[in-house]
């Protein structure tokens, strides 16, 4: 088996608050192998932005991480010195990010940010970055490549901006791409187009991605393996298939009912909603964080809650075999 | 952008005028000029020769539809006191107030842009606490109190630098001290509020995820975007600085058109305050032309619509 | 699921301080706003009571007893701070001069301030014309020096007390016209507006109870920063000998008569200085003070 590009122990992230400490994200573990895509999905708040951020080394200040284990190609991330962060950064792994309106400098013209990006890393010339800048604009899909490097941010729609974006994460040629609900502020016409581009460049230059969304319509289409994270925890990761076809968490489960899925759903049937809350996680939290909104609950859930390993796919819940006969169990 | 300076153009021009208006009417808020001119000892019939020699009998429409036209042409009237035309008068003095005007703005901007973005990248760090601390005590200090003092320690008590005139450059350091003191606060809580908010931005979160250096991101990346408005108050704050010049020539008795000034309104010449009244207007309506222009130019945005 | 919610330690609201708590403590706490406070209301105090704490008459002259130095430079207690070149007690100037800072800084504040707010919520809340005429006054005032014609006004029409007051408020309503301009332009958009607009409330109806209570915060900061700005104007205009007239007790003033002696009594000049300067120090930080302590975006 071959060491996986990424490999994440047990990462915490604390926000100290006015009211206290916010365990924003509270000991979560994945793994990623060189040309994987992992979907991180959860609600807004979930901490899956964060977690992006955090393996970028982005993070605000304020925020402490910790992990006992963040390597990228075998290299322990935590203790790298910020120099050779940097280095990876936008070098080997890079980010795309949610706003495409306000992710680009409004003071400097599509051609110097894309060349930026290449100068930074690579002993290049100019003209080479310039070269390399209109060859990527072709192929995230730009028209007129080469008059587009002499035009600013604003003069371009936002689906034109991120697809600027795309191409500026991929300049170095990265092994991994984060890329943080990158369709999320496009219209709905020009999401699937992005999402499409992003996936089949994806595939051909063989990168690992991690995506991070709340569309599970997105997940079933393009993930090999899903996280599915709530309230700053993974309650529940697998291979796709395993997750789709097999939910057994049952925030997992509330989350499929909630989305219309082609061939699963039936014409007619009513969707699902998840009520309740997220609680507040400021302060120690113990036992399942869902327990607050789950149909399932019992006094059980306010302790500490095994996890269950059946191959790659791991739950967190008391119900032993999950939720795989749920529906049978009066709601 | 061609038509963006063409609208600002005229606005300017619009307020230029009813600025020259407004210090042409000046002179009749007495409400009699010709006394006001003539001094308390004068006889009535003096009064009224001073009345048509100076043409105050006609309707003041028509002397300032006069004053206007000479004005335009560069004539600004003589000087009661030194019977010498104003605007030659002017031009003479006008040389020490720009040079004092220019090295205020230089002094205010290379302390406060550095001062800004130094606490906006650690907010409430010692620097950030000590250039508030600075703003709000500029903010408070009487600025011709300033002076004196400077004057008492580094004139009196130290004698390092002449308390007094304007034949050399030690001349301007004190005075340039005071009256950039005046435009620093403002300069410094811009700079620090624009590159915090820049700092915040996306596109900086962007350049941080291209791998780029701190210095750069804060430079290149956020400095860039923040100057763009503290260049448009550095040019107000010129225009402000050369009225406030006044005070400051006063009290180093450096002989420039702020000076003038003050002297002509002792002397009652109000030809001369009048026209000086104009031309510091008229300062200030180009600078603030120019910034927005400057402005749109550095901002892309503007630059290309 | 409801009863076993009930007391889940996950959704346990901790019952916070009333609004009222948070607005005082955080009065309370902001070490600038009680300063500013505190220094204010002194001198307020010290302004309304001149006559019983002034040792002396700050106007009688007494020419056997010229610049007697102050206590801490070797004078007596008899005269705390010294006298002036014309034996006038200098702590009685100085407490009566408190009155004519104060007196003109909140006078001045008040014409301009209703100058500036007429102008600027009318700008705001119509639009069109009126706000462009509006933002052309702001322009044209802005392009007049204000000292300069400061002193030409005073100088053409005499420097009393009444006279200076009436042209620093009719000079300094343009910072009042810009802030409740764009306030008024905020508030204006708020669906409350719209709501009051709809029931058929009359345009001064919904300028008294819908727009001013909301910018009244702004409104507030602004007339203290003014006052400051009004009472460095005045000494200003006072020490260049076309402000308040003397033998009148100003400040400025003050530093004026003791320029001539400042080569052998710095004193005279540092005293009504920093007198002045911490007056409007306190003034500009009660401002500050306020602004964050009732900004909208602070608020629960």
């Amino acid at each position: 088996m071959t060491e996986p590009l990424l490999n994440v122990r047990n990462l915490k992230l604390d926000i100290p608050v006015a009211s206290g400490t916010l365990h924003a994200v509270r000991g979560i573990d994945f793994d990623l192998k060189r040309g994987e895509t992992l979907c991180i999905v959860g609600e807004s708040g979930s901490g899956k932005s964060l977690t992006s951020l955090a393996l970028m080394g982005l993070l605000g200040k304020r925020i402490v991480r910790k992990a006992d284990q963040m390597t990228f190609d075998g290299t322990e991330l935590t203790t790298m010195s910020a120099k050779e962060l940097r280095k990876l950064r936008g070098g080997r792994m890079s980010m795309i990010f949610q706003e495409p309106m306000t992710s680009l400098n409004p003071a400097y013209t599509i051609g110097d940010q894309l060349m930026e990006a290449l100068l930074l890393h690579k002993p290049v010339g100019r003209e080479a970055a310039r070269a390399r800048a209109i060859e990527l604009l072709e192929k995230v899909g730009i028209t007129a490549a080469e008059s587009r490097l002499g035009q600013y941010p604003h003069q371009l729609s936002g689906g034109l901006r991120q697809r600027v974006m795309i191409a500026m994460a991929l300049m170095c040629g990265p092994e991994l791409i984060i890329a943080d609900e990158p369709t999320t502020a496009l219209d709905v016409t020009i999401q699937a187009q992005i999402l499409r581009l992003l996936v089949d460049l994806i595939r051909e230059m063989n990168m690992a991605m991690i995506l991070i969304t709340h569309d599970l319509g997105v997940v079933a289409r393009v993930a090999d393996k899903v996280a599915v994270m709530y309230a700053g925890e993974l309650v529940e990761t697998g291979p796709a298939a395993d997750i789709f076809a097999k939910p057994c968490h049952p925030y997992t489960r509330g989350l499929l009912r909630c989305i219309p899925l082609p061939g699963k759903t039936e014409r007619g049937s009513e969707l699902g909603t998840i009520p309740g809350i997220v609680p507040s996680l400021v302060g120690e939290v113990s036992g399942c964080v869902f327990r607050t909104r789950c149909d399932y609950a019992a006094d059980a859930c306010r302790n500490a809650i095994p996890r269950h390993t059946e191959g790659a796919h791991t739950f967190r819940c008391i119900h032993p075999d999950g939720m795989r006969h749920a529906e049978e169990v009066p709601a | 952008m061609l038509q963006f300076i063409l609208k600002r153009l005229m606005l300017a021009a619009i307020v230029a005028l009813t600025v020259s208006f407004i210090s042409f009417s000046l002179m009749f808020l007495s409400g009699d000029p010709a006394a006001a001119l003539a001094g308390e000892t004068a006889s009535g019939e003096d009064i009224e020769a001073i009345r048509t020699l100076y043409g105050f009998d006609r309707p003041m429409l028509v002397q300032y539809w006069e004053w206007l036209g000479s004005a335009l042409t560069g004539d600004l009237g003589q000087s009661y006191y030194f019977k010498l035309p104003v605007a030659s008068l002017i031009a003479d003095r006008l040389g020490v107030t720009m040079t004092l005007g220019l090295c205020g703005i230089t002094f205010a901007l290379l302390t406060a842009v550095p001062l800004g973005v130094a606490a906006a990248i650690r907010p409430n760090s010692f620097i950030d606490r000590l250039s508030l601390f600075m703003s709000v005590a500029g903010q408070a200090m009487p600025s011709f109190w300033f002076g004196l003092i400077l004057i008492v320690v580094f004139s009196i008590k130290f004698g390092m630098l002449p308390p007094s005139g304007a034949s050399t450059w030690k001349h301007f350091i004190m005075p340039t001290i005071v009256l950039g003191y005046y435009a620093m606060p403002a300069i410094m809580r811009l700079t620090r509020a624009g590159m915090l908010d820049v700092l915040s931005s996306d596109y900086i979160r962007t350049a941080r995820a291209k791998g780029a250096s701190e210095v750069r991101v804060l430079f290149k990346h956020g400095l860039r975007n923040a100057i763009i408005p503290v260049v448009s108050l550095a040019a107000v704050q010129m225009g402000f600085m050369l009225g406030g010049s006044i005070v400051v020539e006063s009290i180093f008795a450096l002989h420039g058109a702020g000076f003038l000034a003050w002297e002509s309104i002792g002397r009652n010449d109000l030809p001369t305050v009048q026209a000086l009244i104009l031309v510091f207007a008229m300062f200030y309506i180009v600078f603030t032309f120019l910034a927005d222009v400057l402005n749109a130019w550095l901002d892309p945005r503007m630059r290309s619509s | 699921m409801t009863d076993m919610n009930a007391n889940d330690p996950l959704l346990q609201e901790v019952s916070g301080p009333s609004p009222r708590q948070i607005l005082f403590r955080r009065v309370v706490t902001h070490n600038g706003l009680m300063f500013g406070l505190v220094v204010v209301a002194l001198l307020a105090l010290v302004a309304i009571f001149a006559p019983l704490l002034a040792p002396h008459d700050p106007y009688s002259q007494n020419l056997l007893m010229r610049m007697k130095p102050p206590v801490f430079l070797g004078g007596t207690w008899e005269y705390p701070l010294g006298t002036d070149h014309l034996g006038r007690d200098y702590l009685s100037r100085l407490i009566y001069g408190a009155r004519v800072s104060l007196m003109i800084g909140a006078i001045a504040a008040l014409i301009s301030g209703l100058i500036g707010t007429a102008l600027g919520v009318s700008a705001g809340y119509f639009g069109g014309r009126v706000d462009a005429a509006v933002t052309f006054l702001i322009n044209v005032r802005l392009a007049l020096p204000v000292v300069l014609v400061a002193l030409a006004v005073v100088a053409v029409m005499g420097g009393s007390l009444e006279i200076v007051i009436m042209v620093l408020g009719l000079l300094l309503w343009d910072r009042f016209a810009v802030v409740m301009r764009s306030s008024t332009l905020q508030i204006r958009r708020r669906e409350y507006v719209a709501a009051a607009q709809a029931i058929g409330a009359s345009t001064p109806r919904v300028i008294l109870s819908e727009i001013m209570p909301n910018i009244v915060n702004n409104l507030i900061v602004v007339v203290t920063l003014e006052m400051a700005h009004a009472i460095l104007l005045e000494a200003a205009l006072s020490f260049l000998g076309v402000g308040v007239q003397p033998p009148t007790p100003s400040w400025g003033l003050m530093v004026s008569e003791g320029k001539k002696m400042m080569l052998f009594d710095a004193w005279l000049v540092l005293i009504p200085g920093a007198v002045l300067f911490v007056l409007v120090l306190a003034i500009n930080l009660m401002g500050d003070g306020l602004r964050d302590v009732t900004a909208p975006e602070n608020r629960s």
